[in-house]
């Protein structure tokens, strides 16, 4: 009988040339078979085809000054419709000297945002971090303490409206949803055909049609003489519609929870709202984190619809600077801007919400 | 649950109410500002520039209006409104005056329980097209792509125009006005139409303004003027006689620059118009010099006309129907007395 | 030992009396607030002399809407013109959802292609047009497609008969003749009999064990019997051309840009979600499933199609249902480019009128019954393809 061994003599044969570094990667990547390498062939055509040209206009014979020098010629694209314009795009008819309030709102709303990314960092002072973050921005905002002039939010505009509609809608949705989520489970066939109904029928319909609502039926809900300031007629429409879609994603939270969890709740003695705070409802929103996400991104994506009711947010101060003579004609340049704005705010919500999603997936 | 929904409502209703039970003069002075609806998207007469600040013929009015009350210029609230919520706006008391180039109409003055005041603005609906489609009349536009902004006079008169002549049309609507005359020169449409004042100022903004002609037919009328709710006649007196102001001190050769040497006229109508002799404020329930802090602070409306939309503005509209009766014109001011 | 029901329970502490407490408070308020808000509307509507009621479904519309399935012209009522509103909003969610479902499945398996370029096209494609608000991706095609385009006169006619403008896509169908008629019909008779041709073949598969190639000969009947019907028909081939008359083309049919702008923003930007979620359906089928069926004998099509995705269409319905309601919904965005959709026309209507409440009320109606109905034929769908538990 032979033993064979392990011969050491023998080098080690090296994978061939084709099968690693950068080579190996091509062929395992793009040229696997031949419906593969066709594919990259006409991928890499329609590149060399598309984006030189388009980094081109965009930035090699792009015109940046703000006195909108060259445009019109035809070659680049001209982003001075923005340079232009941009603190009224940004800020809309917020008084121009007072711009800095804005600013700093928004800059504790992204160092709140950054700082709550991090897991470890949520406690129960972070909570109330949020809410003076989130009082002190509507100070900011809405001046009248601590010797800042008054201004009304008829003149606010802009990107911190779209942020104010989006993320205090947001906010105030979250307890409206939760309610409705128990709601739709409860035992009470009041409270829970009521729930359903609310929550179907927000659901079915459209988000424009609560907005043309809020701007033309509900002044004729309230009773002679009351008005209602016309943002907050539209935040609470992007509330109501919200809550609607929170409370089916709660729902499922809820029913994630299972069964024992509520029977060992009972054997301990605890009533039904005892159960909800301290047993279920914590470890449903728990889940329902990621989700949530999802949610705050369509409804920061939903506040430009209104644009239709002529409030001016983000898309309506672009579209105003876009009527005016001098601009008219580069409504790529200021739309490109404005979906890069859009994607960035997006793109890092979604990216969180998924880092979320894989530390929670572990933890259950 | 439903009802936390409506609780919340009701809360924040609470919290950001505007009574405006007794009547609207007294309401503005308790606010202490006016609220004025305005267009948002029209150059020339109501359209916010570069830095947010407004412009245009009807946001003047609107100035006008505050300065009489307030002495003012300042104290005022715009609200841009689209046409669906204007109206609406207005009968609810979310603002006191609309000036939004509204065409007075019988079914406006009566089912939506209006009242229009003095006209600021005579304008007719017209039709733009570019010159190289060869139409030289709109009795030739059989089969046209019509740009025109949806839900206003114009949708309905140019419908009614093409019924009545026996001609076939597809309309374009575009709801935003910007965006209608970017269509227009892109060529999405043969035709643009809309009130006269607006074709020249779509027609000065062209790439190429020669490349496009006004066609001679005027379709409408649509005398545009401030509106105001029924029922309130001191306001409504207030709002008219302000852009009446307006008229009557450019009927008088009085402007923002000499109005301080005209204080000394001799002229008793002079007199009794800038108050120097009293009694028109006090009909009106106004200060007595309001109407020389309108012209002071805002101007004739020769001048508010020429900042606007006259010959040195992009629009470059000539006065026309808008100019003095004396000059061939319908502007025409009842005597200040 | 207590007996049940000889200790009395205090009134409050009873479950059951407790919770019909809770509810007549619930529906007192609910009825109150309704109350309130109801004559709060009728005074106001009474003070201000506005009209109520659907009388004005029956006056004259008197404008013009710019394309129509109906036949329509301003001298028709209202109901008319919110027909037409209402068929333009289902012609661009259905044509929408069919169009949605084929990219999205594209790009969502592109997205696992073993290709790295394809795999990260689809990834950036997905990640961008998911983050970007669909009103101003409509508002970006429109602009395009209006400037970019030339002018009728100038017409691109990349093939016969085929005309791209700014005034939109112009092609030639065949002119008016009753065998397209017939043939309409064969091809629906052909489709009912693929249908019984397929129950049997698996009856048969499953009583014999004999495969019958139901797919060649489906495509056999569906191209040869309505071609024999043409043929019979005499074989016309005359074609409705369009022609560049007076100011516009004439004949054919055409696609106008706003609807174009229109379908192409709707079906990127949800293309992009249905992406996500068939890439997430087809990777929940469990990769021993493939290897299993592939270690009883299945060749690679038939593991796709009896294993794959029945399991992962389970997977994927429910979220892709909502998708398409999403569709219809954002549909109503229409307005703001000035395609002639039921939102647009609704609006139209109440500024004529003045009558918001009834014009906000339909516009909920419609949406409400397109997405009952949506959800129903999903729900029947879902149930049918469902897990059956044994």
């Amino acid at each position: 009988m032979t033993v064979y061994s392990y011969d050491n003599s023998v080098d080690e044969i090296k994978p061939p040339a084709t099968s690693v570094g950068v080579l190996g990667w091509m062929r395992s990547n793009l040229f696997s078979g031949w419906f593969n390498s066709v594919l990259t062939v006409l991928i890499v055509a329609l590149l060399i085809k598309t984006v030189p040209p388009f980094v081109k206009w965009a930035l090699i014979d792009s015109h940046w000054l703000p006195s909108g020098v060259g445009c019109g010629d035809g070659q680049g694209a001209c982003w001075s419709v923005v340079t232009a314009n941009l603190r009224f795009i940004i800020f809309g008819f917020y008084p121009h000297d007072l711009q800095w309030r804005p600013l700093l709102a928004m800059i504790i709303l992204v160092v709140l945002l950054f700082y709550s990314q991090n897991r470890n960092h949520w406690r129960k002072a972070l909570v109330w971090g949020w809410l003076v973050g989130l009082a002190v921005m509507g100070i900011l905002l809405r001046g009248g303490l601590f010797g800042l002039p008054v201004v009304e939010s008829s003149q606010w505009g802009g990107l911190p409206l779209t942020l104010l509609l989006s993320v205090f809608g947001l906010t105030a949705a979250y307890p409206v949803g939760v309610l409705l989520a128990l709601g739709r489970q409860s035992e009470m066939l009041v409270v829970k055909s009521l729930s359903v109904v609310y929550i179907e029928m927000i659901r079915g319909v459209p988000l424009i049609s609560l907005l043309f609502m809020s701007s033309v039926i509900f002044p004729l809900f309230l009773p002679e003489g009351v008005t209602v300031n016309k943002i907050l007629r539209a935040q609470v429409a992007i509330i109501l519609f919200t809550a609607a879609y929170i409370a089916e994603v709660v729902r499922g939270g809820l029913q994630a929870i299972p069964n024992g969890q509520y029977e060992a709740a009972d054997s301990l003695g605890l009533n039904h709202v005892q159960i909800m705070r301290l047993i279920i409802l914590p470890q449903a929103l728990k889940i329902v984190i990621p989700p949530s996400v999802s949610i705050l991104i369509s409804a920061f994506k939903d506040t430009s619809l209104v644009v239709i009711i002529a409030l001016y947010d983000l898309l309506k101060t672009t579209k105003s600077v876009l009527s005016d003579p001098k601009w008219m004609g580069f409504s790529a340049e200021a739309y490109i801007f404005l979906a890069v704005i859009y994607f960035l705010c997006c793109f890092f919500m979604s990216n969180y919400s998924r880092k979320l999603e894989r530390e929670l997936d572990t933890g259950l | 649950m439903k009802k936390l929904g409506f609780v919340g409502v009701m809360v924040a209703v609470f919290f950001m109410v505007g009574s405006a039970t007794a009547g609207t003069l007294d309401d503005v002075k308790a606010k202490g500002y006016v609220q004025v609806g305005v267009n948002g998207d029209l150059f020339g007469f109501g359209k916010p520039d570069g830095k947010g600040v407004w412009k245009g013929l009807d946001v003047d009015t609107g100035r006008a209006i505050a300065v009489a009350v307030f002495g003012d210029p300042n104290k005022i609230k715009f609200i841009p409104l689209t046409a669906i919520t204007r109206f609406t706006a207005l009968q609810s008391g979310e603002i006191d005056v609309l000036c939004r180039n509204a065409t007075r109409t019988l079914s406006r003055e009566t089912a939506l329980g209006l009242n229009f005041v003095q006209v600021n603005y005579y304008d007719g609906q017209g039709f733009l097209v570019p010159k190289a489609l060869g139409v030289k009349s709109a009795k030739e536009l059989d089969g046209a792509a019509v740009c025109v902004l949806p839900g206003t006079t114009t949708e309905l008169n140019v419908a009614d125009y093409f019924r009545s002549t026996g001609m076939k049309m597809k309309p374009v609507v575009i709801e935003n006005t910007a965006e209608l005359a970017k269509a227009f020169f892109a060529g999405r449409c043969d035709c643009l139409t809309s009130d006269a004042s607006q074709l020249a100022g779509t027609r000065a903004v062209a790439p190429k303004p020669d490349d496009y002609i006004i066609l001679p037919e005027i379709i409408s009328k649509e005398p545009l003027a401030p509106v105001v709710r029924h029922g309130d006649d001191q306001w409504y007196d207030i709002v008219n006689m302000s852009v009446l102001a307006m008229i009557n001190a450019e009927e008088m050769g009085i402007t923002s620059k000499n109005i301080d040497e005209m204080l000394k006229s001799k002229d008793p109508k002079v007199q009794r118009f800038l108050g120097v002799s009293p009694g028109n404020g006090k009909a009106l329930g106004l200060d007595e010099k309001f109407a020389y802090n309108i012209v002071k602070m805002v101007g004739n409306y020769g001048e508010v006309f020429d900042r606007n939309v006259g010959k040195n503005t992009l629009l470059k509209i000539e006065r026309g129907l808008n100019a003095l009766w004396k000059d061939g014109g319908l502007m025409y001011s009842p005597p200040f007395k | 030992m207590v007996v049940a029901g000889e200790e009395k329970i205090p009134f409050f502490n009873d479950p059951a009396k407790r919770s019909l407490i809770y509810q007549f408070g619930v529906m007192v308020t609910v009825a109150f607030l309704g109350y309130y808000l109801m004559s709060n509307t009728l005074t106001n509507l009474e003070r201000q002399s506005i009209a109520t009621g659907f009388d004005f479904l029956e006056k004259e519309s008197s404008f013009e809407i710019g394309e129509s399935l109906i036949d329509y012209s301003a001298a028709d009522n209202y109901f008319r013109a919110l027909l037409v509103g209402v068929l333009n909003t289902l012609k661009v969610s259905f044509i929408g959802i069919v169009l949605t479902v084929l990219l999205g499945t594209i790009i969502g398996v592109a997205r696992l292609s073993a290709n790295w370029l394809v795999s990260r096209l689809a990834a950036i494609y997905i990640e961008v047009l998911q983050d970007i608000p669909v009103l101003l991706q409509l508002f970006f095609w429109y602009a395009l497609f209006y400037e970019m385009l030339p002018a009728p006169r100038q017409a691109l006619n990349p093939i016969a008969g085929m005309f791209i403008c700014n005034r939109g896509l112009i092609f030639a169908v065949p002119a008016d003749h009753p065998v397209w008629a017939w043939m309409g019909w064969t091809v629906l008779a052909v489709l009912v009999a693929v249908y019984v041709m397929r129950r049997w073949a698996l009856r048969r598969l499953y009583k014999t064990g004999k495969p019958f190639p139901v797919f060649w000969s489906s495509i056999a009947l569906m191209v040869s019997l309505p071609f024999i019907v043409w043929m019979l028909g005499g074989a016309p081939t005359k074609m409705d051309v369009p022609q560049l008359l007076g100011f516009n083309f004439q004949g054919g049919i055409s696609l106008s840009p706003e609807f174009a702008a229109l379908l192409l923003g709707l079906v990127l930007y949800t293309a992009a979600f249905v992406a996500e979620i068939v890439r997430a359906g087809i990777q929940s089928v469990n990769k021993g499933q493939t290897e299993a069926a592939k270690a009883l004998g299945l060749r690679s099509g038939k593991v796709l199609s009896l294993v794959v995705i029945p399991q992962a269409l389970r997977v994927i319905i429910p979220p892709l249902t909502s998708q398409m309601l999403n569709l219809t919904k954002n549909s109503s965005l229409a307005v703001a480019i000035g395609y002639p959709d039921f939102v647009s026309i609704a609006n139209t209507t109440i500024n004529q009128t003045g009558q918001a409440i009834e014009g906000v009320a339909m516009i909920m109606a419609v949406y409400l019954g397109l997405s009952l109905l949506t959800s129903a034929l999903m729900n029947w769908y879902n149930k049918k393809i469902a897990l059956v538990e044994r």
